[in-house]
């Protein structure tokens, strides 16, 4: 399993700027994660919620390691995914909320937000139904011949989805440049990976469709960025796809409200030290690049931040019901298409 | 005006959109090097090169989805599913995925996909090989969905899917890949969705035929002209967007209407064109809007079964002339 550098060397490795836009965009995601939890349970949001709180590592570390240009799929556990490609809380929640200001103008939900502006192809509400799509992306890319790759974002559910299979041979065949990036949080829904999957490491899936498999400590971001970067270029090569598999854990139930039988406490407990966040932190302040104070700042940014977007999604406009039948089709032929 | 085959008009309107726009391109199963199993995309290899003209894994998921990344990054896919009993394999991309991308993201995602699917029965093929699957997705909203009878209209409806920007299953129907017609040779031909084709005029009887059964319907036609019997033969071209108009203003002439497709007759596509003759043009009928489909069991293979199971002239023949109180 692959970590991240010495904490002794992160000032020789890194720009303090993005090690500190690590930390803001992972508390980002979990503050953003626990405000919507606590708006859905005031009735600000009307759906259901699946919360990305223990993953932060892997969506902000993964996307860190993109350019604007690139492009992601993202799932129904997609919050931090959006988060960390830059997507902007105030729209998303707002698209919680179903305002017409949202994301999607409250037409898709936490399991569909999408903003091509940003790379962001869209959330998923099937699992693995993003992986074709960021395999399509990568073809698009490659016959253009753009230095851009797709990200795949799935969990290890989706590794035994026939949509994985598919994907990961053609883009393989092809050489793609597209990232195949499981985050094995260890349960698919209410199911443990050894219950259903005969192997303890989905990595070694990748070798039989002809690329590398590796597998990363999804709690350390570093570890994340850094796997996910040597992906990046290997793609832009022209070298083809790599599957990277992040070890990881949700601490909340698959949604809210989940009675979560299938695990114990004792479980969670010890992923919980865990804590990507805590654990980030703490390496910050001891490479001495910061100190609790510039970590509180952040923090505070981002509670401001938030703040901010609840506000939004409060005052902003329910969508017209008219708008139901609106942006189903480019072209409605007149309305014949109804 | 110069003739062209089913298959060829189509083939030429994919390589006109190919030469005119680099991000069109094909993919699917054996669409390169075999030429297409159904021979459509034959040589399209050698002028494009395989980097445009792609052959697929047997993967019908990743091929309709991909096709869907592909174009939400600004290419124009066009995919080939070999026979439309394949869909299942992809339903949740085309049902989840590419109808629905557009309206998820608040109308903000373009897809401009056009998968091309075969369908009918070509002959023994059996039930697997055979289907016509075009209403399984009448009940999904965001897709259009295609269905030429005519070498003109196979070209000019496929320009049409392909300048457009939704997704678009274009169902072509097997037995007439080698029918002949004539196709108008402009650059800027194409046919619009949503408008059906008088294809005969007549006063009597209404048949609007889908598919293949245009053709029956034709055949039908004249044989209730030596009855003394005029029928106005319909081709709605396309199921979604359906011309609803064109087919109410015939009936309101005939007020009598044979409904035929090579589909099951159960929820086929006569069955949503029924419901909107009886919402609209009840007050024009003369008599019970009439369906004609394959009989609902599985497409056998022996051909004697298959002729019994299959629409043909003669059931929208008989549909009609008991219609006009002649049998």
């Amino acid at each position: 399993m692959q970590t991240g550098p010495e904490v002794s060397k992160y000032k020789d490795l890194y720009a303090r700027d993005l090690l500190a836009e690590m930390f803001r965009r992972m508390t980002l995601v979990r503050e953003f994660e626990l405000r919507a939890i606590e708006e859905r349970r005031g009735g600000l949001i009307p759906g259901f919620i699946h919360s990305c709180v223990g993953q932060e590592a892997t969506a902000v570390g993964a996307s860190l390691a993109l350019t604007d240009e690139d492009v992601i799929t993202s799932t129904h556990r997609g919050h931090g995914h959006l988060i960390g490609k830059g997507g902007d809380p105030k729209y998303m929640m707002a698209e919680l909320a179903a305002r017409a200001p949202g994301y999607c103008n409250g037409r898709g939900g936490s399991l569909h937000i999408a903003d091509f502006s940003l790379g962001i192809l869209g959330a998923n509400g099937i699992v693995g139904g993003g992986l074709p799509m960021a395999t399509g992306a990568a073809l698009g890319f490659k016959m253009r011949g753009e230095k851009r790759v797709a990200l795949s974002f799935f969990g290890d559910g989706a590794t035994n989805e026939g949509t994985f299979h598919e994907a990961a041979n053609q883009a393989g065949v092809w050489k793609l440049p597209v990232i195949f990036f499981c985050e094995n949080n260890l349960y698919g829904e209410g199911t443990h990976i050894q219950r259903c999957t005969p192997i303890d490491d989905l990595a070694i899936r990748a070798q039989s469709y002809g690329f590398p498999g590796v597998i990363v400590d999804g709690n350390d971001i570093l570890a994340v960025y850094e796997a996910t970067k040597t992906a990046v270029e290997r793609a832009k090569a022209g070298e083809g796809p790599t599957f990277i598999e992040a070890k990881t854990y949700r601490h909340r139930g698959h949604y809210e409200g989940d009675p979560q039988l299938y695990r114990t406490q004792e479980e969670i407990q010890s992923w919980m030290k865990k804590d990507p966040i805590k654990r980030f932190s703490k390496a910050l302040m001891e490479s001495g690049l910061f100190d609790d104070g510039d970590l509180e700042e952040l923090q505070g940014s981002v509670i401001m931040q938030l703040n901010e977007a609840v506000s939004f999604a409060e005052k902003a406009e329910k969508p017209a019901v008219e708008e139901a039948l609106a942006g189903v089709y480019a072209d409605t032929h007149n309305g014949l298409v109804f | 005006m110069r003739e062209l085959t089913y298959s060829d008009a189509i083939r030429e309107a994919m390589m006109e959109e190919m030469r005119s726009n680099p991000n069109v391109f094909l993919m699917g199963e054996d669409v390169g090097v075999f030429n297409g199993v159904w021979g459509v995309s034959h040589d399209m290899l050698a002028e494009f090169g395989p980097e445009r003209i792609r052959d697929t894994a047997i993967s019908e998921m990743n091929i309709i989805g991909s096709g869907l990344g592909a174009a939400l990054v600004g290419m124009r896919p066009i995919v080939e599913i070999m026979f439309g009993d394949f869909l299942m394999c992809a339903g949740d991309q085309i049902a989840n995925q590419v109808a629905k991308a557009r309206f998820m993201s608040g109308g903000k995602a373009n897809v401009p996909l056009t998968i091309r699917i075969t369908s009918g029965a070509p002959g023994s093929a059996a039930a697997q090989h055979s289907q016509s699957p075009e209403s399984w997705f009448m009940n999904i909203p965001g897709l259009k969905i295609v269905t030429p009878a005519s070498p003109a209209d196979a070209k000019g409806l496929l320009k049409t899917a392909l300048r457009g920007e939704d997704p678009v299953l274009f169902f072509e129907h097997k037995m007439l890949y080698a029918e002949t017609g004539p196709v108008p040779e402009e650059a800027d031909f194409s046919v619009p969705f949503g408008q059906a084709a008088v294809v005969r005029e007549g006063k009597d009887v209404t048949l609007i035929g889908v598919g293949i059964m245009v053709k029956k319907s034709l055949l039908a036609a004249e044989m209730l002209a030596k009855q003394g019997i005029e029928a106005e033969v319909i081709d709605p071209r396309t199921l979604v967007p359906l011309d609803k108009d064109t087919l109410i203003k015939s009936v309101a002439k005939t007020g009598r209407v044979v409904i035929s497709h090579e589909a099951h007759r159960r929820s086929g596509p006569g069955a949503e064109i029924s419901a909107v003759l009886a919402e609209d043009a009840i007050e024009y009928l003369d008599g019970p809007i009439m369906r004609v489909g394959a009989k609902n069991v599985p497409l056998p293979y022996s051909p004697e079964l298959e002729n019994h199971v299959l629409p043909n002239e003669n059931d929208v023949y008989e549909a009609a002339l008991k219609l006009c109180g002649r049998s």
